[in-house]
């Protein structure tokens, strides 16, 4: 609760600290008095500071975001609008993170310094450090482009064109679930490794349990821990912090929405998403905590 | 609820939960020096991290002679010339207005690493003097700075530093102070976590019993035996560096043109990536070598400074 307090101050005083008038910054050079007052008022931008952000916050809490500068609509609106592209995206990746680290992780780790270990090393690696809109483009060239098989980027709603909505995700789940996947296989690896080596897996081989036994009960439940965790983690950075890869591919997101606001200096929807992302991760961080003690008894003391 | 740190997303960090695992033994008194020595042996023994390291310096000589070492001026305009496939003339190629790539890649190396390194600097300087308050002192110094911190760190890191810029304005110096604030939590929990493991080892206690003062203690004894795992992470986040500097400058908000940022570069291609794969190609595969061999040094500088991970990289620990 501190922090989330501490995170709407900081996301408020963020448009304050705006060198110079932000309405004005907002509607440009050219624009009459009348519409400059107008907007400053519905903003409520002619009252005491304290006062504003008592009522933004009060606001927010309502699920009210303010308005818009430029389209005049509700922040909150504009976000739900927002909101479809960037959970399948966020969910999509997270799945290809899913099926490229658990298997890769896991044997990489039941045979160290194998060729399958040293392969998935190398690719977590690349994976880590390759700039993940730059394959975003590489990836555009080739399948849009030379091979002609999927569009280029977009987003169409499931409901209306099913194959279409298919065609589109491919690419950047592929492209973001790559660097997660990348992340999550070294964690994956590491904690089974760590968990392979317990004490308790010794007394279960010792006991001359069977290999399969050993492992699903008694490396994987171990090893399935630190992996809530960075899954968590990860998926928190793929609900907001794509916007490069949702730029690449047109994709409607909310990253987008964060980038365009600040492009046409649209402070109240810049605030609205931020905070909301700060919250979605602050969210997802307690329901971690939560699953935390679920699955794992020796916490819940 | 435990409200315990995570990982931020996409940052491995160093060193995580294993606060003690630094510490040498009690009977190394003065353990710094001659270490040093030790860590770079070690670290020359490992093929990949000494590649990288060699990699690294080449791209940093690259950039301090960046003038002498490219071909043509980085604003070179040759309309004649514009759109070239790579050949002997131009290895790159060149791009829309006809400057040779080669050269705006050679020059980019020198604006990517400024930027990475004044990051790291600032987040460096400042995260891990508040992760040593916050771990030395602890109590209320401690609850107040790491509340402070996480509220930081509740942020998607990019989006953090697209606000920074959207209120301070594009441009280098900018962005380099929007990653740097951005990666200052990273920094504090590392030092802090390293510090806790520290604090009260025998040489610590002996010396505060001898009357040691704070200062003292905490640049005498405590940074230096904190240090391994800020010195990971300092590598790793040079890497996130070097890739947010990229991805800022790809949307517009990094530094600006005609500089020849490899981001912007990027951004540049993207446009006729159908017409002229090489504009956008080139960049990015500078960005990727760079960005890999920090995080292959910072993995090699693990390995060596952190033996229980070591145990445990080398398979199994068993």
């Amino acid at each position: 609760m501190v922090v989330l307090a501490g995170v709407s101050v900081i996301v408020f005083a963020l448009v304050h600290l705006v060198p110079g008038d932000p309405v004005r910054l907002a509607l440009g050079t050219r624009f009459s008095q009348e519409t400059y007052d107008a907007l400053r008022e519905r903003s409520g931008l002619d009252q005491p500071l304290v006062q504003q952000f008592f009522s933004w916050l009060g606001g927010a809490l309502t699920g009210d975001l303010g308005v818009s500068f430029r389209s005049g609509d509700t922040v909150t609106s504009l976000i739900a609008e927002r909101l479809p592209a960037t959970l399948t995206l966020a969910f999509a990746s997270i799945l290809v993170a899913l099926a490229i680290a658990i298997p890769l992780g896991t044997i990489s780790a039941l045979r160290p310094r194998s060729l399958v270990d040293r392969f998935a090393t190398v690719i977590s690696q690349f994976g880590i450090s390759v700039p993940d809109f730059w394959v975003a483009i590489v990836l555009i060239l080739v399948f849009a482009g030379t091979l002609g098989w999927l569009p280029s980027g977009g987003y169409v709603p499931l409901s209306e064109d099913p194959l279409g909505w298919l065609q589109r995700l491919i690419m950047p789940a592929v492209v973001t679930g790559t660097v997660s996947g990348s992340v999550i296989t070294r964690f994956v690896r590491s904690s089974v490794l760590e968990a392979l080596g317990a004490d308790h897996v010794r007394t279960a081989q010792a006991k001359g349990l069977p290999a399969r036994q050993v492992f699903t009960w008694h490396v994987l439940r171990n090893a399935l821990l630190p992996l809530v965790t960075v899954t968590g983690v990860q998926l928190a950075y793929l609900l907001s912090g794509v916007v490069v890869v949702e730029i690449v591919f047109s994709w409607p997101g909310l990253g987008q929405l964060a980038l365009q606001s600040v492009q046409s200096r649209d402070y109240p929807v810049l605030q609205g998403a931020i905070l909301l992302f700060a919250v979605v991760f602050l969210v997802i961080n307690l329901i971690v905590d939560l699953l935390y003690t679920a699955i794992d008894p020796r916490i819940r003391r | 609820m435990t409200g315990q740190p995570l990982p931020p997303p996409d940052a491995p960090v160093a060193g995580q939960g294993d606060a003690k695992g630094t510490s040498p033994g009690p009977t190394t008194l003065r353990p710094v020096r001659p270490r040093w020595r030790e860590t770079l042996g070690l670290l020359a023994r490992n093929p990949t991290a000494a590649t990288a390291t060699l990699v690294l310096i080449g791209i940093i000589l690259m950039s301090v002679f960046d003038e002498t070492l490219a071909p043509q001026g980085p604003n070179e305009i040759d309309v004649a010339d514009r759109l070239q496939s790579p050949s002997w003339s131009h290895p790159f190629g060149t791009d829309d207005l006809g400057r040779d790539i080669l050269s705006r890649v050679i020059l980019g190396a020198g604006v990517s690493l400024r930027v990475g390194f004044l990051a790291v600097g600032i987040a460096l300087v400042i995260g891990t003097l508040i992760g040593l308050l916050a771990g030395f002192y602890g109590r209320w110094v401690d609850d107040v700075l790491m509340r402070i911190m996480d509220m930081f760190f509740a942020f998607p890191a990019v989006l953090l530093a697209i606000a920074i810029l959207a209120v301070r304005g594009p441009g280098s110096g900018n962005t380099a102070l929007a990653i740097g604030i951005v990666y200052i939590p990273i920094f504090a929990r590392v030092t802090r976590a390293s510090v806790l493991g520290v604090r009260e080892e025998v040489y610590v206690r002996a010396s505060r019993s001898v009357g040691a003062s704070d200062l003292r203690l905490l640049t005498r004894h405590v940074l230096p035996n904190a240090a391994p795992p800020i010195i990971v992470q300092t590598s790793i986040s040079l890497a996130f560096a070097v890739l947010a500097e990229a991805a800022l400058s790809f949307l517009g908000l990094g530094t600006q043109p005609p500089s020849p940022s490899w981001g912007l570069m990027l951004a540049e291609g993207r446009g006729f990536i159908d017409l002229a794969w090489w504009l956008a190609f080139f960049p990015g595969m500078a960005i990727f070598l760079t960005v890999l061999c920090f995080n292959l040094l910072g993995d090699g500088l693990r390995d060596v400074l952190d033996p229980k991970q070591r145990t445990l990289m080398a398979g199994g620990g068993r």
